[in-house]
């Protein structure tokens, strides 16, 4: 495959960065798409230019690391596929590859391709786990629970976080991401003392970071890499108007 | 170089029970004078830094990623072993010890192996009320699968993305700690170098990846939770960048490296497809649950899988190992792989690889059944060779995956450095000569959760805190070093890229000091490795500059510090004249090409001190006794 690459190349945060056009030839259609990022930068190195800067780590759509806008799609065209999982089979009869970052208020960059994605660990920080000491657990099979509602928890854990959803809402929210999160934990039993208390305060940071509101496009399902439902963002919707109606923190009532 | 492992006294039983009486406790209230530095944000580190910090210690936490939630634990499929016996099938706390010790040939220490299993107990415990989804049955408890080396089923899963899950629970217990202000972690920031005053580790330099600054930080204790050093063969399942920088440090510091040639090829990679490969993709283990491992029973067969029929294919892991068959330890499974593969009985275009057949599972079971336990693997397979593995047998090939030698710790996981400890793939302790299945996730959330907390506190306890500041002459040393590194590595301007030396580097590893050795092969290594490196430092080309984020520079750090660390890895591999786990002399195996220990002569982990680069480094040994797993050759047949 021969092909022109359009890159985004921005020198740092206050720089307002422009698209680069670069040729990539004989790329083998086995080669996965930061495979064929890796032999561009070979080709830049030996001209004595700056290689493209972008994040990877392990190359198979589970560190969450990569998060490339390919033709305007997060990921690339495949669904249900990072990045890092593209291969250039999969971009058969492109010609012309438009290669951004994550854009995002909330995201920004540090260098061409790579973005400032710590508003998500924050979003966490206030809120999203459970409470428990080390050490002071009781055993692992006092509390059963159902299948079904295990199933369930898992299909919101799996989120990688790697921002995919930001960069495809047109608010850039971050709210499937959150959803995952509160739906995870709020479909066990280990995620309940701390249900709404959590809704609250991890809607709160993300609002506070500058994500924007959710407005039910959808977008953001479809580009997720692991297919996080937006019926997460529902759930979360329903916990966080009861959180706001019923939740009274640290109120003892007296019997 | 003084190696007292520390074991307690008493019947192994007791050990832990007792060590932790025994240990020194630091009051509530004194705990937050003492500040603790943790390298890493893996299952080792990251569960470290929270429950340090749940005990009211001060702890930071560096790590290269751009965030905790993505060290390489992330990365494991499969599953985690716990001696909990849920399925009634005779396991116990012993029986987890003992497969582990015999599936390690031998060549770990007895002492560490039985607090792991013991402490497995523990961690399922933990992860579950931490709200880890493991998967259930039906009735609502937990579901275990079996796993390779072992005839119980004691693994415990979460789809295929365990490891994910169960960073996942650290991660977010690291960040409860953070906004408790007990925890701050530096993400993007690598640690280049350990801070040694006065023979004690005082703490790091670190570089900040966004801005290029060099600075130090001093703390009572330094934990390195810095992972395996598999890229040495550039090609592997790890992450791309997984280094050996950290532990490298260390060593060259002063602390002993152990076992650097106990490296684990897995078995169930997907082969490569060309010459452009960056890196291998793993397909859990646990598919050799259901799937059936075969080749064409003739040679050069290029026939597609359909067209062979049943009885011109050989199953030969069946036939070599009727009792464990498809489940037989990842070394034995490797080097079968690897001797069809040589002797032209390999599948697949490049024909590398052999094939892992799902057609009687999908007979017995139904696709449903198959989707349901492998769903997300089957569907990572075809993205990545564009075969759908429900109609055509996967092919797969051995690929570096888990290195079980590190840096040499006791029993409280202490280095040869006083103050300077080790947890999970970043130490030698638990796997001796090759790891079993689904151990590693265990071993990263035991010394993590369970045994680096109370240990440090024994240390803490015996120091007076926070007397080294950063301006003290050695951290000012370590940070010029550091810089000088840098600056030469920005000044060489050379002609080759950093990722084409790698590539050497890895050739020459996996070729001489991979699968199979033998000692003529090693010296040639040896040779080769300093030829590239001399190369390395006159040719390399380093664009861009020290003050600003430069990806190629993080790079070349790191592959330059691969090129110090490969030739002791050559020279432990050439000292041990034995075969053992997956470590495989051609010049020791039995009849039946299986690995040949020698324990009159070997039954010790060899400890490597450093004498300067390119120097052969002095070995140093601690004997291992088996008082509890008598001493018999592996026998999976």
């Amino acid at each position: 495959m021969d092909l022109t690459l359009h890159v985004w190349r921005q020198d740092g945060p206050n720089d307002k960065g422009r698209f680069e056009t670069l040729p990539a030839k004989d790329i083998s259609e086995h080669m996965s798409f930061l495979e064929m990022l890796d032999l561009v930068n070979e080709q830049l190195i030996d001209q004595g230019k700056e290689p493209i800067a972008f994040d990877h780590d392990c190359r198979e759509g589970i560190c969450g690391t990569c998060g490339l806008m390919i033709n305007g799609v997060p990921h690339g065209p495949l669904s249900l596929t990072t990045a890092c999982q593209i291969h250039m089979r999969h971009l058969e009869g492109a010609t012309e590859i438009w290669v951004e970052p994550w854009r995002a208020t909330a995201f920004p960059v540090i260098k061409d391709l790579v973005v400032d994605r710590s508003a998500m660990d924050r979003i966490i920080e206030a809120g999203g786990y459970v409470s428990v000491r080390t050490g002071a657990a009781q055993d692992a099979n006092a509390t059963p629970i159902k299948k079904i509602d295990a199933d369930m928890a898992m299909d919101a854990a799996i989120c990688i976080g790697c921002g995919a959803c930001v960069a495809a809402c047109p608010n850039a929210s971050a709210m499937l991401f959150t959803s995952a999160k509160v739906g995870h934990l709020g479909f066990l039993p280990q995620g309940q003392p701390e249900r709404y208390e959590r809704v609250l305060n991890m809607v709160q940071v993300h609002d506070d970071e500058g994500f924007g509101n959710c407005t039910n496009h959808g977008a953001c399902q479809n580009a997720c890499p692991k297919g996080i439902s937006v019926d997460f963002i529902s759930r979360l919707n329903r916990d966080l108007v009861k959180a706001t109606l019923t939740y009274k923190p640290y109120e003892i009532t007296a019997v | 170089m003084e190696l007292n492992a520390k074991i307690p006294s008493g019947p192994i039983d007791q050990h832990w029970t007792n060590h932790q009486f025994e240990m020194k406790l630091v009051n509530p209230a004194n705990k937050r004078k003492y500040n603790v530095i943790v390298i890493g944000s893996g299952l080792a580190g990251a569960g470290a830094a929270a429950t340090m910090g749940e005990l009211g210690y001060n702890v930071r936490v560096y790590t290269y990623n751009d965030s905790a939630r993505r060290a390489h634990s992330i990365a494991a499929q499969g599953g985690i072993n716990a001696a909990k016996n849920y399925q009634n099938d005779g396991d116990s706390i012993f029986r987890l010890f003992y497969d582990t010790v015999k599936g390690g040939d031998f060549r770990s220490r007895e002492s560490n192996v039985y607090r792991l299993a013991e402490v497995s107990l523990n961690i399922i415990d933990q992860a579950v009320a931490q709200g880890v989804p493991f998967a259930r049955e039906y009735g609502g408890l937990l579901a275990n699968r079996s796993f390779g080396g072992a005839q119980v089923s004691r693994t415990f899963y979460a789809r295929g993305q365990t490891g994910q899950q169960l960073l996942l629970g650290c991660y977010q217990a690291l960040q409860k700690q953070v906004h408790a202000g007990n925890v701050k972690v530096f993400s993007r920031h690598e640690m280049m170098d350990v801070v040694v005053v006065d023979g004690v580790a005082k703490g790091v330099v670190v570089r900040d990846l966004v801005s290029g600054r060099i600075y130090s930080d001093t703390a009572d204790a330094v934990v390195l939770a810095t992972g395996g050093y598999s890229n040495v063969f550039y090609l592997s399942t790890n992450a791309k960048g997984c280094n050996v920088t950290a532990a490298w440090r260390a060593h060259r510091k002063g602390a002993g490296f152990a076992n650097p040639c106990f490296t684990q090829i897995h078995p169930t990679c997907i082969p490569p497809s060309g010459e452009e490969q960056s890196k291998l993709t793993l397909m859990s283990e646990s598919l050799r649950n259901d799937g059936r491992i075969w080749v064409p029973a003739k040679e050069g067969d290029t026939r597609a899988a359909a067209d062979i029929p049943e009885g011109e294919r050989d199953y030969y892991l069946e036939r070599f190992y009727p009792s464990f068959g498809n489940l037989s330890p990842r070394d034995i499974s490797s080097r079968r792989a690897k001797e069809m593969v040589d002797s032209g009985h390999g599948v697949g275009e490049m024909r590398n690889g052999v094939y892992l057949d799902f057609a009687d599972a999908i007979n017995r079971l139904g696709e449903g059944a198959i989707r349901e336990r492998y769903g997300n693997l089957f569907a990572m397979y075809e993205k990545i060779t564009g075969e759908d593995p429900y109609k055509v047998p996967m092919r797969i090939y051995p690929a570096p995956h888990y290195t079980m030698g590190g840096l040499w710790v006791d029993y409280n996981l202490q280095t040869t450095v006083p103050g300077l400890f080790a947890t999970g793939e970043a130490n030698f302790s638990d796997h001796g000569a090759n790891r079993l299945g689904a151990s590693a996730l265990m071993q990263g959330m035991a010394d993590g959760y369970f045994v680096m907390p109370l240990c440090i506190g024994d240390w803490l306890a015996r120091v007076n805190p926070g007397d080294t500041p950063t301006d003290h002459p050695a951290c000012k040393d370590a940070e010029r070093e550091v810089k000088e590194k840098m600056d030469a590595l920005l000044a060489v301007g050379g002609k080759t890229s950093v990722d084409t030396f790698h590539r050497r580097l890895g050739k020459v590893m996996w070729d001489y000091c991979g699968m199979s050795r033998d000692a003529d092969g090693l010296k040639s290594a040896i040779s080769q490795i300093k030829e590239i490196r001399d190369e390395y430092w006159q040719d390399v080309r380093v664009l861009g500059n020290g003050e600003s984020f430069n990806q190629s520079l993080e790079k070349a750090g790191r592959v330059a510090d691969f090129m110090e660390f490969a030739e002791v890895m050559c020279y432990d591999a050439l000292s041990r004249d034995e075969s053992c786990g997956a470590h495989y002399r051609v010049e020791h195996v039995d009849e039946e090409g299986e690995a040949k220990r020698d324990d009159e002569n070997f039954a010790y982990s060899a400890v490597w001190e450093f004498k300067g680069v390119g120097e052969e480094p002095a070995l140093h040994k601690e004997p291992l006794t088996f008082e509890n797993v008598p001493l018999s050759t592996r026998s999976y047949k």
